[in-house]
This record gives structure tokens, sequence and C-alpha cells, in this order.
């Protein structure tokens, strides 16, 4: 009995001392703003890497994604006839909900992982420890700019995602099923709000691209330093950002659309 | 090793692209041209009900949208509804005496004001009230008039 | 530096050095002092934790007890900006080399210039390609790390440890998994560099001949204390059986070619009871 509490104790502290580890990385990241500033070819270099790179996966996803939303929106609205509110449902939902989640947990997976596997592989070649010992800060030469560049490439690939996602909605809706053009357009423009809608699911996928950065650059950094324990690190950052960003959706859902 | 400047290059194309996904999200899917928000004059209307209205419920005239509803208020003295709506500054020749109704859109849809033009040779502007309304319907309300007309019929049949 | 100006001063003084890991003592109670201008070699069996003592003397980790001076300053007192600027003035070759892997073997020489220095490109360039010269590599100026062998990473490494002119460099095991012509490189290029830029060295191995054939001074390190210590060939002919057996590579000795069991004949026969 008293060892299962034991047990317990150990994989708690265990969770809270990640977790302080995990706030003060944050802390450095961000104290290596200032010197990121003058040297705008890092961060460049890096949303090549976090969101150049992660394009297709959100483009080609984003658009069947539409698609879908398309087919099955139409199959249940014509059976209240409000085949017209096609565009509503479609813009809404990806604006709100599917942009920012599905495109958050893409990037988790193509660029979280990838920024994982290089910062621990840095960590296990000693590379990081080479920097240290060249005088040169680890945290703030590496992972500041990869952090800055998820920050500005999640938002960008949320927003291309969604964008696409209407014009694959569109394009199942009215070229393939017959909805009015017209009706269309006017009823998403009617019903789909910049402020409620467009901005709310901005600061979402924000939020979603810091926490996601975080916690692939945490994983990495703090990996065990051999192959085995990078790609568990791995693996994690995966799960932990999905998990993440479910639970933040929830959140920032009731804060911004429960009244 | 990709040349940086290709990177560079890619990189822009990202942004942009990313840029321009947000704004036809912005212009094409919530459209922003059209929710000419600033300009504008309130009037007020005073319902005995306004049923399911929101703020930001649409304000017709034929059928056009010329404005929005901009704050729903209550009366404690009247126990009315005061409603503020907020008319576009385009459509500055609509008639004192109007009529204001609130209309539902379809049989489940949202409720909206519609207003029919009155031949006042006054205009409404900034402040004015519209005195002629009329309140939204409840469905329950008339489900419960039309069962007890029947139920009338049916005694007088018996 | 009022340190420099003394050469009697030892650059590295290690007192009373304790470190642990978890419940394992790695250090326990160590006393070292590295020369200037010398070659300082630290010797001792695998998982005696040669490495943690370099990365103790670089501030990367911090002892328990004890104090490291580095050119007379004490360097788990420093705050950050001064520890950095002490850092500058040590190299450090790390075991794999440490190069950054997404940039070329002239890149990586570059890269402490490029971020401690305004240096122009020219003059970068020109001090850069010296240096690869010195470790005979100006040729592989363009190559990537993937496409170097690991002796050529060492000496890229090398390289980059020198670009700044430190006072010290620090060897971590620079002869291990090398073939015996670049070993003989590395053992050419650690004498000659240091003889020639006035460095102090110190290297951390367990690759007896190469070390006892350049090093000054030797210390041997074992279970977390120092041995004992002094010039090559006195260690070699040692009073203590553990430094011969350690030194000429013998089978047997104080440290046993058994793990501890028991004996073989109650081994095998207990089997078949």
């Amino acid at each position: 009995m008293l060892n299962v509490l034991a047990q317990l104790g150990r994989v708690g502290i265990g969770v809270l001392e990640r977790l302080g580890r995990g706030h003060l990385l944050l802390l450095g990241i961000l104290r290596g703003l200032p010197d990121l500033l003058p040297r705008p070819g890092l961060l460049v270099k890096q949303i090549y890497s976090v969101g150049v790179l992660s394009i297709l996966i959100i483009s080609v996803s984003g658009l069947f994604v539409g698609m879908v939303l398309g087919l099955q929106g139409y199959y249940i609205l014509s059976q209240f006839g409000a085949e017209q509110t096609l565009g509503v449902m479609v813009a809404a939902s990806l604006v709100r909900e599917l942009g920012p989640v599905v495109a958050a947990l893409l990037f988790a997976g193509r660029a979280g992982s990838a920024l994982t596997a290089e910062i621990g592989l840095m960590k296990a070649t000693e590379q990081l420890s080479g920097l240290e010992m060249m005088a040169v800060d680890p945290v703030r030469r590496v992972l500041t700019p990869r952090f800055f560049a998820g920050f500005i490439s999640m938002p960008l690939l949320a927003a291309l995602f969604s964008a696409l996602g209407v014009v694959g909605g569109y394009f199942v809706g009215v070229g393939l099923l017959g909805v009015d053009d017209g009706a269309f357009w006017a009823q998403m423009q009617a019903k789909i709000d910049l402020h409620e809608d467009v901005f709310n699911g901005a600061i979402k996928s924000v939020v979603f691209g810091l926490v996601c950065t975080w916690i692939a650059l945490f994983q990495g950094f703090d990996a065990v330093p051999t192959s085995e324990g990078v790609s568990r690190a791995t693996t994690r950052t995966v799960v932990h950002s999905s998990l993440a960003v479910l639970g933040l959706d929830f959140i920032l859902t009731a804060l911004m659309f429960g009244d | 090793m990709i040349h940086s400047r290709t990177i560079e290059i890619l990189v822009g194309a990202f942004m942009a692209a990313g840029l321009v996904a947000f704004f036809f999200l912005a212009m094409q899917v919530s459209n922003l041209s059209a929710s000419s928000n600033g300009e504008g004059y309130d009037v007020t209307a005073r319902f005995d009900n306004i049923g399911s209205l929101k703020v930001r419920s649409p304000v017709t005239m034929a059928g056009v949208r010329i404005g929005r509803v901009s704050a729903i208020g209550f009366d404690r003295k009247t126990y009315e509804a005061v409603v503020t709506l907020r008319i576009d500054a385009q459509y500055n020749v609509i008639p004192e005496d109007s009529f204001a109704k609130i209309f539902t859109a379809g049989l489940l849809g949202e409720q909206y004001i519609g207003l029919d033009p009155g031949g006042s040779e006054k205009y409404l502007q900034g402040g004015s009230e519209i005195s002629l309304t009329q309140s939204a319907l409840v469905l329950e309300e008339i489900i419960g008039q039309f069962l007890f007309s029947k139920a009338e019929e049916g005694g007088k049949l018996e | 530096m009022v340190g420099s100006v003394d050469k009697q001063v030892p650059l590295v003084s290690i007192r009373g050095l304790r470190f642990s890991r978890g419940s394992r003592v790695i250090f326990d109670g160590v006393d070292i002092d590295i020369p200037r201008g010398k070659i300082t070699a630290i010797m001792g069996p695998s998982g005696t934790g040669k490495t943690t003592l370099l990365k103790l003397i670089g501030g990367q980790l911090r002892p328990s007890a004890g104090t490291i001076h580095v050119d007379g300053q004490d360097i788990h007192r420093l705050g950050n900006r001064d520890l950095y600027r002490l850092r500058m003035r040590m190299g450090m070759l790390f075991q794999s080399g440490a190069l950054l892997t997404d940039i070329n073997v002239f890149e990586n020489v570059a890269y402490p210039l490029r971020e401690h220095t305004n240096l122009s490109p020219s003059m970068i360039r020109k001090l850069v390609l010296l240096k690869l010269e010195a470790v005979g590599l100006r040729g592989a100026r363009d190559l990537m790390p993937s496409e170097l062998s690991g002796g050529m990473a060492r000496r890229v490494a090398l390289a980059r440890a020198m670009v700044l002119d430190p006072m010290m460099i620090m060897y971590d095991e620079p002869f291990t998994g090398q073939d015996p012509i670049s070993m003989g490189v590395l053992v050419e290029l650690i004498r000659a560099l240091n003889d020639a830029s006035r460095l102090s060295s110190i290297i951390v191995s367990h690759d007896v001949q190469e070390t006892s054939a350049i090093a000054d001074l030797i210390y041997v390190i074992s279970n977390g204390k120092v041995i004992e210590s002094g010039q090559p060939e006195a260690m070699i002919n040692s009073e203590s059986a553990w430094t011969r057996q350690f030194m000429q590579g013998l089978a047997d000795g104080p440290v046993p070619f058994h793990y501890p069991a028991a004996e073989l004949a109650e081994d095998l026969l207990g089997e078949s009871c």
C-alpha cells in the first residue's frame, strides 16, 4: 500500500520536475529574442524547415477535409431542405475548429517530430555541448529561432488549411452537387463573422503553434542522448502535442464561444 | 543543401500564401466589406416581445439588409424590450412612420427586423424612435391559440 | 589577466572535487593541477568519469563540493557572461567531433569567429584557411561533416577549437576508434599545436601508448580518486601494482580478470544437483 503511494509520489514529482524544466526552458527561449532580431536569416532558415516543408501535407489535407465536409454536409442539410447553408457549415467548422485543430495535429506530426529528432540528435552527437564550449548558448542560438519559426508558421498554415478547405467544399458543393453558387457564398458571408469566427480561429492557431513548438523543443532538449532516447522523445512529442491541442481547444472554445 | 536564396524565396512565397489565405477568409468567407460596422445612425424601437432576436441580427427593408441590431435593453417601467438598430449611413431616407416587425427566416430560422416604409415626409435620423412595432410571433403561443380555438369549435359541435 | 602573468600558478587547479550522479559517486576528493604550456594527460579505465571531469572544468556541470580554478578564476562562481568569456579562451575537442551537421567544414571552423568577432569576411576566410591548413584539411573545406571520416572530423573540430586562439584545449578521448594512420596524425598534431601555439593541453584518454608518447604529466584516476601522478616513464614502472597493470595493459592484477563469482568447481557441480 505504502509502496503504491510512494510510486505515485515519484511519478508526481517526476511530472512536476519536467514541467518546471519545461517552463525554465521557455523562459530561456524567450530571453533569446533580442539576439534573434538582428539576425533574421536564422529565422528564415527555420521557417523554411518548419513552415514551408509542412505546406504540402497541410494543403492536401485541407482540400480533402473541405471536400468531405461538403459531401457529408450536403447529405445531412438536404434532408432539411437547407442545402443553401452548406457554405456556412463548411466555413464555420473549418474556420472555428478544424482549421486550427487539424492543422496543429498535422503540424505536430510533421514539424514537431522533426524538431524533436533534430534537437535530440544534436544533443546525442554533443553538438549542443560543443556550442556551449564555444561560448554559444544553445538555447538562444538553436531553440529560439525554431520556436519563433513555429509561432509564425502555425497561424499561416492554419489559414491555408481553412482557405483550401472552403475551396474544397465549394468544388464539391457547387461543382459536383449543384448547390447554388450565389447562395453558397452569400449565406457564408452573412453568417461568418470576422471577429467571432476568423479572428478567434486565428488566436487558437497561434496558441496551438506556441504549445506544439514548445513541446517539441523541450522533448528534444530533454531527451536521453541516445538513439533510443531520441526516438522515444519523438513519440512523446506527437502524443503530448496532440493531447495538449485537443485539451486546449476545448478550453479556448469554451472561453470564446460559450456565452 | 538548398541554396539560401532559394530558401528565402520559398519562405517568402509561404508567408505570402498564408496571408492571402487569411485575407481570403476575412474578405470572401466572412465578407468584411459588407459588414460596414462603424458608419451609420442609431434608432430605437420598443417591442412587447422580441422572441429570440439577438444583437447583430439583421435589419431589412424590402428584403435588403440595411443595418443590424446593435443593442437590446429592457425598460423596467413599461416592461418592454428596447431594441437599438444601427442603420447604415447610406439609407438615410426612411420615413419616420415606418413599421418595424420581427420576422422569422423560414420555419426554424433566426429572427430579424423588417421595416415597412410609411408615408411621412420626415425621415428617421440618429436618436429617433420607431413607434409602430409588431412583436415577434412566438410559436408556442400560436399553437396554443390554434388548439384553444379548435377546442372551442369542438365544444360547439357537440 | 592577473593569472596569466604568474607562470608559477597552474592554469587549472582542482581542489577537493566531489561529484555524484544520482547515488553513484564519480569523484570523491580529487586534487589535480594542470601546469601551463604542457600536455597533461588524465587516464583511467572506462567509466571513471574522465569526460565528466572535462565538463566540470568547462563549467557545464557543477560539483557537489570542491573548487575548480581556471586561470585564477573560480569557474563555478562566475556569472554567465564571465563564464562565456572564459570559455572563449578554452577549446574542447569532443569524442565525436561535435561538428554542426547542417553546415560545411569551412562554416564550422568559421562559426566561433562569426559568433564572437566582427571580422571582415576576407579576414575570416584567411583565418579559417590557415587553421584548416594546420590540420591538413584545407582541401576539404566544402565537404559536409557527414562526408568526413572520424579522424578527419576530429581534425576539423580541432581547427575549430583553435580558431579563437585559446589558452588551452581539452581533448576528450582523441585516439579512440582511430586507425593507426589517423591516430599517428592526431598524436603529431596535438604535440605540434601545443608547442607552436604555446597552448596548454589536457588529454583525457585510456590509450596508454599514444598518450604517454606525448604527455608531459600523467594523472591516473580510478574509483573517484587520483591513484598516482608523474611523468610517463615513471608511471610505466610504478611502484603501485594497479598503475603498472593499467599502464602495461596486463589482463590480471589488482583489477581481476574474473567478475566476482563462486568457485568454478562449485558452480559446475552445483548444476547437476
